[in-house]
């Protein structure tokens, strides 16, 4: 599952070296094992089927330049194919009408409605500055009109209530009529989860879409989803004029294959993914993005990302004005540092992230370890008092005692630590006064002295 | 079956007898796995002979019901050296010996949930979002005071918003208690609950947790710590720690079974939303690789649709 697509085409061509380009003969292999990459990244057979048949005829009779190998070749083309397919049209919402435009969410249960709701009316507002309306017509699972509720106070956008005794319909349209009194631009209408098979719910749902008649019909899918994925878009597609597909929880591990499947079987844009737990984690689709996942090669895009999500901005310039003043760099600046670095989910995580061989070859440099020393490092400034920590140098035998005993270490790690610790500012230091050329020296010295800044992986 | 028809009748006889029995249920939740597996199988399996081209369809088959490309290749190769070995002549041999397959593959994950030996006996529920987790929690509630169990509700989801009242909701429905606090430490929550149940001679302690993806290590940490802090409350708890995983989830299911057993020490399953789904195959691939108990299996919205896994009962409804 680990193994990138690249790697094992490589495997399966490494007796037909030297073939300057993809030919019947040999391709045959190579899609297999792109077609078992594809189902395990679970996008649906039928899809993988199509994609296939479509590869092989873009692939065929392709020269293999330069360096690459056929493999190499082949995944360019399974990735060209792959980005176009989930891309294309237009993503942007279209709330071109009289206002207010209405947007009606559906999906399975759990799929992420309810948030995503939340997250998208958060984002018209402030991005589009949008007047925002929600409104929840699930009347069946229990608290559900209280969690967007809260998700929309959260979200800094107004609420429309409802009560799980009334009939869907009836909510919806009181709260059309409400929206256009008080001149609200965007309507949100969340619904009930259903599955695609249940006839009623689904007539249900096609009965508020008459009603309302929404310019956006958005499906919210979980990129988790596997082979159903298929059946259930089709069912919705065939049910509703979907208008474009959310993709949620893209934050997970899994591969995301849905996501091609359901854009196959609906024909409609994927306009919306969602990452993450908080209100603020929604962004347009990216295909080519998806289709580095899909084939696991990787995000560093995502990586970038994930390194910016983690860092606070606010903080972040906090720490770059200290170190230009070259003073007041305390432990407590050590701290957040490593606190920040524990954000991103540590060294392990962000080797995830890595491309599959890159990863593996980082793995083996022993990043375990790094953590563990993190942990105890953050252990010892925890056990610091407050003024410990701005004035290191108060620290003298009985603390330095109180300490070790505090983060159940012995004494001659507080003192590396504070040894390290003394040796970052000195670097600081030189940093505010003599500028790049000299802290790069400084540096030199103290990663040969053996302790090493601790943020950094050997 | 039998066994188990009897055990449900006891007690609730009248729901029973109005309704249709879990077996019907079963099957007919399992309608649309069994569409996908049974229609092709059943015109493949009418086929005249054993030949490449059936077992590639039979590969199509299972790949297409989330078996999963290495328990798929498994069973294919199984397939065919039995087809071999005891020159298996017809496909309904074939099926007979896919049957007999699955049931292996699937039998070892049948391990009911025993409640007895500690009180409270302390179950910890974990799972990402929207696997169906508080749904469950309810559903399980309702099935432990069935057996005569009083049941406490611990509200370990502080993070969602509306996660709380959702829970308490269902322990007004079913009169069960339900321990929460306005916000805060999921882990307070628990040993708060734990405490209670003590106090109240409660049997079962369910302890809802807020749902997280793998990848959120912050989160995976919060939960540990759950964990831990039940830990301190009881020293033999918890008791058990079940992962709650949506049927229609591909196979991330199998990472995310990995994911949660490093972090919690997962003792078993309750698979979710098999109704509507073609993928009661993703059991087989949790099967090769990396077994845990399947607890419970749900195969509708209604109240007692959540029921312990039997692997014949699954595999026969797949079939039949």
């Amino acid at each position: 599952m680990l193994d990138n697509l690249t790697q094992r085409l490589g495997r399966v061509v490494k007796n037909l070296r030297g073939q300057a380009r993809i030919t019947e003969d040999n391709v045959a292999d190579m899609l297999r094992e792109v077609r078992m990459a594809l189902l395990e990244a679970d996008v649906a057979l039928p899809v993988v089927k199509d994609f296939i048949a479509k590869v092989k005829e873009k692939a065929v009779g392709q020269e293999v330049i330069g360096s690459l190998s056929p493999g190499q070749a082949l995944v360019g083309v399974v990735h060209r194919e792959l980005t176009e397919l989930m891309g294309g049209t237009k993503t942007e919402l279209n709330l071109a009408s009289q206002p207010p435009a209405i947007i009606l969410m559906s999906g399975l249960q759990g799929a992420g409605k309810t948030t995503t709701t939340a997250k998208l009316g958060k984002w018209l507002k402030e991005r589009q500055k949008k007047k925002v309306l929600t409104v929840s017509c699930d009347v069946y699972r229990p608290a559900a009109i209280e969690q967007l509720k809260a998700v929309s106070a959260q979200a800094g956008i107004d609420f429309f209530p409802s009560s799980g005794d009334q009939k869907p319909a009836d909510i919806a349209a009181a709260a059309l009529d409400y929206a256009k009194k008080h001149y609200y631009d965007v309507l949100f209408v969340d619904t009930a989860g259903r599955l695609a098979i249940d006839a009623a719910m689904m007539a249900e749902i096609r009965d508020l879409h008459a009603l309302l008649n929404p310019i956006e019909c958005l499906f919210v899918v979980d990129a988790m989803l596997g082979q159903d994925a298929v059946n259930t878009a089709k069912a919705f597609n065939e049910a509703l004029p979907l208008t474009g597909i959310i993709l949620t929880k893209l934050d997970g591990d899994s591969r995301g294959g849905a996501a091609l499947s359901v854009r196959h079987v609906t024909g409609k844009p994927l306009k919306f993914a969602g990452v993450g737990e908080k209100l603020t984690g929604i962004e347009e689709f990216h295909p080519e993005r998806m289709a580095s996942r899909i084939l696991g090669m990787g995000d560093i895009l995502g990586l970038v990302e994930e390194a910016q999500r983690g860092v606070d901005q606010e903080k972040a310039q906090d720490f770059v004005k200290k170190m230009k003043s070259g003073k007041g760099f305390d432990l407590n600046d050590f701290k957040d540092q490593i606190g920040q670095m524990k954000k991103m989910g540590g060294m392990g995580a962000l080797l995830d992230k890595l491309p599959a061989q890159f990863g593996a070859m980082a793995q083996q440099a022993g990043s375990g370890v790094e953590d563990k020393s993190i942990r105890r490092i953050e252990g010892i400034i925890n056990s610091m008092t407050p003024l410990e920590r701005t004035k290191p140098e108060l620290i003298k035998a009985s603390r330095k005692r109180r300490i070790a005993t505090g983060a159940g270490v012995p004494v001659q790690e507080v003192n590396r630590l504070l040894n390290q610790f003394e040796q970052t500012q000195k670097m600081m230091k030189q940093f505010s006064k003599g500028g790049m050329a000299k802290m790069m020296r400084g540096m030199k010295g103290l990663m040969g002295g053996g302790g090493g800044f601790p943020g950094l992986p050997r | 079956m039998f066994g188990f028809l009897k055990k449900k009748d006891e007690p609730a006889p009248a729901e029973t007898a109005a309704r249709p029995s879990w077996g019907e249920r079963l099957k007919a939740g399992l309608a649309r796995t069994r569409a996908t597996l049974n229609t092709p199988l059943t015109e493949l399996f009418s086929r005249g002979r054993i030949d490449d081209e059936l077992l590639d369809d039979l590969e199509t088959t299972l790949l297409m019901a989330d078996c999963g490309v290495e328990a798929t290749q498994w069973l294919l190769d199984e397939l065919k050296a039995a087809v071999k070995r005891e020159k298996l002549e017809t496909p309904a041999q074939l099926r007979e010996k896919l049957v007999g397959l699955l049931e292996t593959l699937l039998t070892p994950l049948e391990q009911p949930l025993a409640v007895d030996g500690h009180q409270p006996f302390i179950v910890m529920i974990a799972g990402v979002n929207g696997a169906g987790k508080t749904t469950s929690i309810g559903k399980l509630a309702k099935y432990f005071q069935a057996q005569g169990k009083s049941v406490l509700l611990a509200a370990g989801d502080t993070f969602r918003a509306a996660a709380r009242e959702q829970l308490m909701a269902w322990g007004e429905r079913n009169d069960v208690t339900v321990i929460a606090q306005e916000s805060g430490d999921p882990a307070a929550v628990v040993f708060d609950a734990i405490s209670a149940a003590r106090a109240r001679h409660i049997d079962i302690v369910l302890a809802d947790t807020a749902g997280r993806l793998p990848t959120q290590l912050h989160l995976m940490e919060e939960i540990a710590k759950v964990r831990r802090v039940i830990q301190k409350a009881d020293p033999s708890g918890p008791h058990e720690v079940l992962l709650v995983l949506d049927a229609n989830i591909g196979q991330n299911a199998v990472q995310q079974v990995k994911s949660f057993d490093k972090a919690i020490g997962v003792t078993g399953l309750v698979v979710t939303k098999l109704d509507g789904t073609a993928k009661g195959g993703v059991l087989a691939a949790i099967a090769r690789q990396c077994p845990k108990p399947v607890r419970f299996i749900g195969v509708g919205e209604g109240i007692d649709d959540l029921q312990p896994f039997q692997a014949r009962e699954f595999v026969e409804a797949l079939f039949e």
